[in-house]
C-alpha cells in the first residue's frame, strides 16, 4: 500500500474502499430483498452457522450420554431423537449448503468476472427456501424432533415411529429445493458469464469444483425428494410401495435415498476440495501441479459418485453380485480424490510455504482427507463392511471425511477470504492457535471411534460394554477441545468486524480475479469489465538459490 | 438477435405424427406381441417424445449445451433404473436366503 | 443487434442473447431435475410391474382406455397451441400468442377435468388404496400397489399441470398486454418448455398405466 498524499477517488484516506457492498444501503430490506450475491452469501453464513451451533449442541450432548457405559443421562428414545437432528441438522442445512453457499455464492462471480450469479432473484430464493425448510425442521426439533436416524429407513419411519417424520421431511424436501436452485443458478453461470478470455482450463480450481457440485446438486436432489414424498405417502395414505404386507419392499426405498446420499457426500467434500486448491497454490506460491488433472478429477468424482451408492447397503438385503458391483465401483471413486491429494502434495514440493492460518487448514485436510478416504476404501470391501457397518468405524470414517475434511476445508476458506468479505483482517496468533487446537480436538474425538467400531461398537446405541469406556472418554474429552476450538473463531471473527485491520486489496499476494478488486468489494465487484489473458496461478517463479551462477 | 422461427406448418405436421403415434400405441396395445409389447410401446413414447422436444421445445436449433444438458439427465435415469435391475434381477441367484 | 429499447435487459447481463441463452439454459436444468424427480416413482412402477406383471395387466385394464387416449390427444394438442403461443412471442404477436395461450389452457383444464372425472371413477369402484379398497381378481394386495403408483403418478403429474395452468395464465395476461418482444420473451419461452415436459411426462404415463397388454 502506498502512502499516497491524496487518496485515489472513492477511497479513504488508508486506502479502503469508501462506498462497497455492505455499506452501499443500509436497513433490514436492503438485506432480506437483495438481490446481491455478496449479501446472499452473507445470510447464508449466519443461518448456517446458527445450524451448526444446533447440531453441535446435539453432539455435545450425546459425547455426554458416551461418557459412560450405561445409558444414565437420557432415555433411549430420546437418545435416538439426538443422533437423528444431529445428522440431520449437521448434514441437510450445515455442510449440504455450506460452502457452495457461503463462499461459492460469494466468489464465483467475483473469480469469472462477472457481476453477479445468473439468476439473483432465484439465489434469494434459494436462501428463503433454505430459511422455511430450516423453520419446518426447528420446529419439528421443538416438539420432540424424530428419531429414525437422519437415514429414515423404512418401515421404521412409515410404519412405527411417532415422532415428526413428515415436518422434517417437509423441511428437507424444501431445503433441497434452496440446494437444486443454487446448482442450476452455479451451472448456468459458469457456463454464460465468464469474462472474456476466461477459457475453462483458465478458471480457478475453485469455480471447477463448485461446478461439479452443482452437477450433482442437480441430478440426485431429486431423488431424495421423491424418496421423501413416499414416504410422506406412506405414513398418510398407507400406498404399501415400502411395505411388505402390501407388496412393496422396504429396500427400494434405501435406494431411492441413497441414490441422493451418497453423491450428496460429494456434495460435501468437493467444494472443500476447491477451497484447498486455492489454499495450497496460494501458500505454496505455485499453480497446482497437474491443474487439468484436478480439474477432470472434480467431474470424476461427481459423475463416479452417482455409481456407488449400494455400498450403503452391502448388509440390507441387496443382491450379493450387485454389492460385488458396488464394491469395484466404490474402489474406483477413490481414484480422482487420490489424484487430488498426489497433485497438493506434488504443489508442495520446492514451494515457498508460508505458515498462515488457511494453509494450515489446508495441510490438515489433506491429512485428515486421506485417512478418512483410505478408510473408505477399507469399507469398500464387502468383508470389511459386513464386520464394520453399522459400528463407530463408520462414525469415524465420514467424520473424518465431513469434519476432518470438509469443514476443515470451510474454515480455510473463510480465514483466507475473511479480509475480502469484510475488509478486515483477523489476528493471526488467534487463528493459528484455533486451527491447531481444531487439529487436536478433532483426532482425538474421531480416532479413538475408528478402534471402538473395530473392536465391535455399535453406533446409535446410548449405551455400551464397560470395557470400551476408555475410548468413549477419550473421545468426548476431544469433543470438548474440538468445541473450544470452534468457538474461537466466532471469537475472533466477530471482533475483527470492528477493531480488526482495514485489510488491502491482495493480503496475501494471491492471484484470481477476486483479488483485483477492492476488499470488500463494490456492489457491482468491479470497476472495469476484467479481461483474462493468462492461466490461474501464475506465480512468478522463484528465485535461484546462492551458489547457482546466472548463465551457467 | 431472434432465432430461426419455424413456420406454422412444421409446428402441423409435428402434432400430426404425434396423432399417428398415439393412435398406433393403442392399436398395439390390442395386438399380442409377447413381452415385446412393453419394448414397443416405450419405443413409440420415446419417438414421441423426440419430436415434442425438438421440435417443440425447440431442441433443434439451439445451442450445442442443451442436448448435453438433456442426455446428461436421462443418462443418470438410465443408470438409477440399471442398478436397481442389477439389485432386483439377481436376487436369489446365490441361493442364499434373502439375498 | 438487438437493441436495448425492445426489451428489458438486466443488469447483470452484457447482452440480450446472453439473457435468452441463459434462460434457456436454466430452464433445462430445471427440468432435468424435473426428470429425475418423475424418474424415482417411473423407477418404483417399473420394478413392481416386473415382479407383479400379471396383476399389474389387470389393474391396468380397470382404468378407461377412452379416457386414456382422449386425455391424451388433448394434452399433445394443447402442446401444440403452446408452441404457436411461444411462436406468437417470437413474431412479436402479442394478442395472438395469448389467443394460443387461451386455447393451451382451455386444453390443459380439460385435462384436468377429464382426470378428475377418472379419479372419481376410481372411488366408486373402490379402487383407491386405503382402508375401502376392494379388487375382484386374485393378488388383490398387488393390484393395490398399482393404483397407488397410479394415483401417485398421475397425481404428481396433475400437481405439475395446476402449476402449469397458473404460469400459462399469468404469461396470458402478460402477452396481452405486449410485454413479450421477439428478442426478449424468456418468460414465456421458459413457461413453454415448463408444459412441453408436462406433456412428455404424459407421454410416457399413458401407455404404461392404460396400455399394458389389452389383447
Amino acid at each position: 500500500m502506498t502512502a499516497a498524499a491524496t487518496p485515489a477517488p472513492g477511497t479513504n484516506p488508508d486506502g479502503s474502499p469508501r462506498v462497497h457492498y455492505l455499506n452501499a444501503a443500509y436497513g433490514l430490506k436492503s438485506w432480506l430483498l437483495t438481490r446481491d450475491h455478496k449479501r446472499i452469501a452473507l445470510l447464508y453464513l449466519v443461518s448456517v452457522s446458527v445450524f451448526f451451533a444446533l447440531g453441535g449442541l446435539m453432539a455435545v450432548l450425546i459425547r455426554m450420554e458416551l461418557v459412560t457405559p450405561a445409558g444414565d443421562l437420557f432415555q433411549p428414545d430420546i437418545y435416538n431423537r439426538l443422533f437423528t437432528m444431529h445428522g440431520v441438522l449437521m448434514i441437510f442445512f450445515f455442510l449440504i449448503p455450506g460452502i457452495p453457499a457461503v463462499l461459492g455464492n460469494f466468489l464465483i462471480p467475483l473469480m469469472i468476472g462477472a457481476k453477479d450469479l445468473a439468476f439473483p432473484r432465484i439465489n434469494l430464493l434459494s436462501w428463503y427456501l433454505y430459511s422455511i425448510g430450516g423453520a419446518f425442521t426447528l420446529w419439528a426439533l421443538l416438539h420432540g424432533g424424530v428419531d429414525t436416524g437422519w437415514t429414515f429407513y423404512t418401515p421404521l419411519s412409515t410404519n412405527y415411529v411417532t415422532t415428526s417424520v413428515i415436518t422434517v421431511g417437509v423441511g428437507i424436501f424444501i431445503a433441497g429445493f434452496s440446494s437444486i436452485l443454487t446448482g442450476l443458478n452455479f451451472v448456468v453461470t459458469i457456463h454464460r458469464m465468464r469474462a472474456p478470455g476466461l477459457t475453462w482450463f483458465r478458471l480457478p480450481l475453485f469455480v471447477w469444483s463448485h461446478y461439479a457440485t452443482a452437477l450433482i446438486q442437480i441430478l440426485g436432489t431429486p431423488v431424495v425428494a421423491i424418496a421423501i414424498l413416499l414416504v410422506a405417502a406412506e405414513r398418510t395414505l398407507h400406498v404399501g410401495v415400502f411395505d411388505p404386507k402390501l407388496g412393496g419392499d422396504p429396500v427400494l426405498f434405501q435406494h431411492l435415498f441413497w441414490f441422493y446420499s451418497h453423491p450428496a457426500v460429494y456434495i460435501m467434500i468437493l467444494p472443500s476440495m476447491g477451497v484447498v486448491s486455492e489454499l495450497i497454490a496460494t501458500f505454496a506460491r505455485k499453480p497446482i501441479f497437474g491443474y487439468k488433472f484436478v480439474a477432470f478429477a472434480s467431474i470424476g468424482i461427481a459423475v463416479l459418485g452417482f455409481l456407488v451408492w449400494g455400498h450403503h447397503m452391502f448388509v440390507a438385503g441387496q443382491s450379493i453380485y450387485a454389492g460385488v458391483v458396488f464394491s469395484v465401483l466404490s474402489m474406483l471413486v477413490a481414484v480422482p480424490s487420490a489424484i487430488k491429494v498426489f497433485n497438493w502434495t506434488a504443489t508442495l514440493y520446492k514451494g515457498s510455504i508460508s505458515w498462515d492460518t488457511p494453509m494450515l487448514y489446508a495441510l490438515g485436510f489433506i491429512g485428515l482427507f486421506t485417512i478418512g478416504g483410505l478408510t473408505g476404501v477399507m469399507l469398500a470391501t464387502l468383508g470389511i463392511d459386513a464386520h464394520v457397518h453399522d459400528t463407530y468405524f463408520i462414525i469415524a470414517h465420514f467424520h473424518y471425511i465431513m469434519v476432518g475434511g470438509a469443514i476443515m476445508g470451510y474454515l480455510g476458506g473463510l480465514h483466507f477470504w475473511w479480509p475480502k468479505i469484510t475488509g478486515r483482517l483477523y489476528p493471526a496468533f488467534w487463528s493459528r492457535l484455533s486451527a491447531l487446537v481444531i487439529f487436536i480436538g478433532f483426532n482425538v474425538t474421531f480416532f479413538p471411534q475408528f478402534i471402538l467400531g473395530y473392536l465391535g461398537m455399535p453406533r446409535r446405541y446410548h449405551s455400551y460394554p464397560p470395557e470400551f469406556q476408555v475410548l468413549n472418554v477419550m473421545s468426548s474429552a476431544g469433543a470438548t477441545i474440538l468445541g473450544l476450538g470452534y468457538l474461537m473463531p466466532l471469537v475472533y471473527f466477530i471482533w475483527s468486524m470492528r477493531y480488526g485491520p482495514k485489510a488491502p486489496a491482495n493480503p496475501w499476494g494471491a492471484t484470481g480475479l477476486e483479488w483485483q478488486t477492492t476488499s470488500p468489494p463494490p456492489v457491482e465487484n468491479f470497476k472495469t469489465q476484467p479481461v483474462v489473458t493468462a492461466p490461474p496461478y501464475t506465480y512468478p517463479a522463484p528465485t535461484p538459490s546462492p551458489g547457482v551462477a546466472l548463465g551457467d | 438477435m431472434p432465432a430461426h422461427v419455424r413456420p406454422v406448418k412444421d409446428y402441423i405436421a409435428v402434432f400430426l405424427a404425434l396423432m399417428a403415434f398415439t393412435a398406433l400405441t393403442v392399436y398395439a396395445s390390442f395386438v399380442d406381441l409377447g413381452p415385446a409389447s412393453t419394448f414397443v410401446a416405450l419405443g413409440i413414447a420415446a419417438a414421441k417424445a423426440t419430436l415434442v422436444i425438438l421440435y417443440f421445445m425447440h431442441v433443434k436449433g439451439s445451442t450445442r449445451l442443451v442436448p448435453v444438458v438433456i442426455l446428461s439427465g436421462l443418462f443418470f435415469l438410465f443408470i438409477l433404473f440399471l442398478f436397481l435391475a442389477a439389485d432386483y434381477g439377481t436376487r436369489g441367484w446365490l441361493g442364499v436366503p434373502g439375498r | 443487434m438487438a437493441t436495448e429499447a425492445h426489451g428489458t435487459l438486466a443488469h447483470h447481463f452484457d447482452s440480450l442473447e446472453q439473457q435468452k441463452d441463459s434462460a434457456v439454459l436454466g430452464m433445462w436444468t430445471f427440468l432435468v431435475t424435473e426428470i429425475l424427480f418423475f424418474g424415482g416413482l417411473f423407477a418404483a412402477y417399473g420394478l413392481y410391474r416386473s415382479l407383479y406383471p400379471e396383476v399389474f395387466r389387470a389393474a391396468s385394464h380397470t382404468l378407461s382406455i377412452q379416457l386414456g387416449t382422449f386425455n391424451t390427444v388433448v394434452l399433445i394438442a394443447s402442446s401444440l397451441t403452446m408452441a404457436l403461443a411461444v411462436r406468437g412471442g417470437q413474431t412479436g404477436k402479442g394478442k395472438l400468442s395469448a389467443l394460443f395461450l387461451v386455447l393451451t389452457l382451455i386444453l390443459g383444464s380439460t385435462f384436468l377435468v377429464v382426470k378428475g372425472f377418472e379419479y372419481h371413477e376410481k372411488f366408486v369402484e373402490h379402487h383407491v388404496p386405503g382402508a375401502t379398497f376392494h379388487f375382484e381378481g386374485p393378488d388383490a394386495v398387488h393390484a393395490q400397489l398399482f393404483f397407488s403408483l397410479y394415483f401417485l403418478m398421475t397425481g404428481l403429474h396433475a400437481l405439475h399441470m395446476v402449476v402449469g395452468i397458473a404460469l400459462v395464465a399469468y404469461v396470458a395476461k402478460r402477452a396481452a398486454g405486449g410485454a413479450y418482444t421477439p428478442e426478449n420473451h424468456n418468460f414465456l419461452e421458459g413457461t413453454g418448455l415448463y408444459w412441453h415436459f408436462v406433456d412428455l411426462v404424459w407421454i410416457f404415463l399413458f401407455p404404461l398405466l392404460y396400455l399394458i397388454g389389452r389383447h
